[in-house]
């Protein structure tokens, strides 16, 4: 199991957390055209990296909080976790 | 290459079983092939096979990292059924199930295809109009479904808990009387036998390290075992398409996710086909040797790990024991885990790319071992003739910037939002 540091609450299981996917992905910026390329971009691709992975949790079983986490995705060792707004 | 009959093995025993020809050879790489299949799963090699059998291009190796059925075609709960909705999924997979019941004489090994019959349960009256449509679609697309009621699957699955006082009732279910399961690693063994006795190489141990693109063609792929020069290559590495793509400087709309199965110690037989619970994500049949086969959701957050986490297992099997209570009695003997391609409208991906030579097969997110041999004929077709079959036309890379998803269960890799 998991265990993960929310960066708001400290160190809880797995099982408090939902998973929200990758972290690096920026929504195409509002009221301007947005290509049908970059929809494509923003909605469907991802790199989806074997080693380390930055990617949204959602601590939903406690705080609410989405936050962000450094990730293995062969060893699941988490790196680093981090607030939101905060630059990796 | 040799038979496989009762007088082969006659003739064999006399000999203590010492003399059998190999399955396949152990052939070092050649510089050059016509095609080259990465991936020596089910897919990859089901591709070879079709290649050399349908369009006579033997010139091709199938290259494997690690050895033959050692992914997810030795790790699947080796469901095969056809009761798909869409035109498109439901056409390709029944393509699949003709292949699937004369496989065994067609490849000369035994895959103990067992056509025993899959229940989709429903567990409310909504859940039941929706397997009606589904069935209907089905028997549109020549396929056999019957909508069961609750005292017909009770018929079926005395076993599971028709008690008033369960939190999710069955209500009924969707059945397709033709489904069944197979042995996995024979469908792995004999595609491999065939093709090799084809003139195909299999090259085991052999991992791709990049590719060799000119002008927006390919011209050869670079492995641990040297360079290969080939004008073709047929990607079949479902689990680990990401990482090719990378250094193919591609982005797929494909996350790479883990998918766990367990197995019960063997019990007397009690249940004779597939059962899918429809209030939770789990689903369960029983094997030839005894043991309940069962599985479920994505461990839910991207792994290459090819081992999963147990909050998982307790959550699909508490699913299982809501459904059967006899389950929770039970013993677990192995749990193991393999890593999906999930794609983002849970179907898979067989075409063209924009790269010249360049063939992708991927997304076949929980369902890949029903398609083997649907996809390794299509598969095969497209490498061949360089354009997609209408079989899988509707599996295009492309129908995600386009809007023409597949989305035939809404299965993706969101499984936060399920």
């Amino acid at each position: 199991m998991l265990n993960i540091k929310c960066p708001y609450c400290g160190d809880r299981s797995q099982k408090e957390f939902a998973y929200g996917g990758d972290g690096t992905i920026t929504r195409p910026k509002l009221n301007q055209e947005i290509s049908d390329e970059e929809w494509d971009n923003f909605v469907y691709l991802r790199k989806s990296p074997r080693g380390k992975h930055i990617e949204l949790w959602h601590h939903i079983a406690g705080c609410r909080q989405w936050f962000k986490v450094e990730r293995d995705t062969t060893t699941h060792e988490i790196f680093k976790t981090f607030k939101p707004e905060e630059e990796f | 290459m040799q038979k496989y009959s009762i007088f082969s093995l006659i003739k064999n025993a006399f000999s203590d079983h010492k003399k059998w020809d190999l399955a396949w050879k152990d052939p070092a790489p050649k510089k050059e092939y016509d095609v080259v299949i990465i991936g020596g799963g089910g897919h990859g090699l089901a591709t070879a096979y079709y290649l050399a059998k349908e369009h006579k291009i033997t010139n091709v190796a199938v290259i494997e990292k690690g050895w033959i059925g050692g992914g997810n075609i030795g790790r699947n709960t080796t469901i095969i059924r056809s009761n798909f909705m869409y035109d498109d999924n439901a056409r390709f997979n029944e393509f699949g199930m003709n292949l699937w019941r004369n496989m065994s004489q067609e490849l000369n090994f035994n895959v103990m295809f067992s056509p025993r019959g899959i229940i989709n349960l429903a567990h409310s009256d909504a859940q039941m109009n929706a397997y009606a449509r589904r069935g209907n679609s089905m028997r549109l697309n020549g396929i056999d479904a019957v909508l069961l009621n609750r005292e017909e699957v009770k018929k079926i699955i005395p076993m599971a808990d028709f008690s008033d006082d369960v939190r999710y009732p069955i209500f009924g279910g969707l059945a397709q009387p033709s489904a069944g399961t197979a042995r996995h690693d024979a469908v792995a063994w004999g595609y491999a036998r065939q093709s090799d006795s084809m003139g195909v190489d299999i090259i085991q141990n052999c991992e791709v390290t990049g590719f060799d693109v000119s002008g927006g063609k390919i011209t050869g792929v670079r492995t641990s075992r040297g360079d290969i020069k080939t004008k073709k290559i047929g990607l079949c590495v479902a689990g680990s398409t990401n990482v090719l793509a990378e250094k193919l400087n591609m982005t797929l709309p494909i996350e790479t996710h883990l998918l766990q199965a367990c197995v019960s110690e063997p019990v007397k037989p009690v249940l004779d086909g597939v059962v899918t619970f429809g209030a939770g994500h789990f689903y369960i049949s029983q094997s030839d040797k005894g043991e309940m086969v069962m599985g479920g959701d994505l461990d839910g957050y991207n792994s290459y790990a090819q081992k999963g986490n147990l909050p998982t297992i307790q959550h699909v099997l508490t699913g299982g024991v809501a459904l059967f209570p006899f389950l929770s009695r039970l013993k677990m003997l192995r749990t193991w885990g393999g890593i999906m391609d999930m794609s983002m409208d849970g179907s898979p991906i067989i075409d063209k790319t924009h790269i010249d030579g360049l063939y992708l097969n991927c997304g076949w997110c929980y369902g890949g071992f029903k398609s083997v041999p649907s996809s390794g004929w299509t598969f095969a077709h497209t490498i061949a003739q360089d354009r997609v079959h209408e079989l899988n036309e509707g599996f295009s890379l492309n129908r995600f910037s386009k809007g023409y998803l597949l989305d035939e269960k809404g299965l993706g890799t969101k499984t936060w939002i399920s």
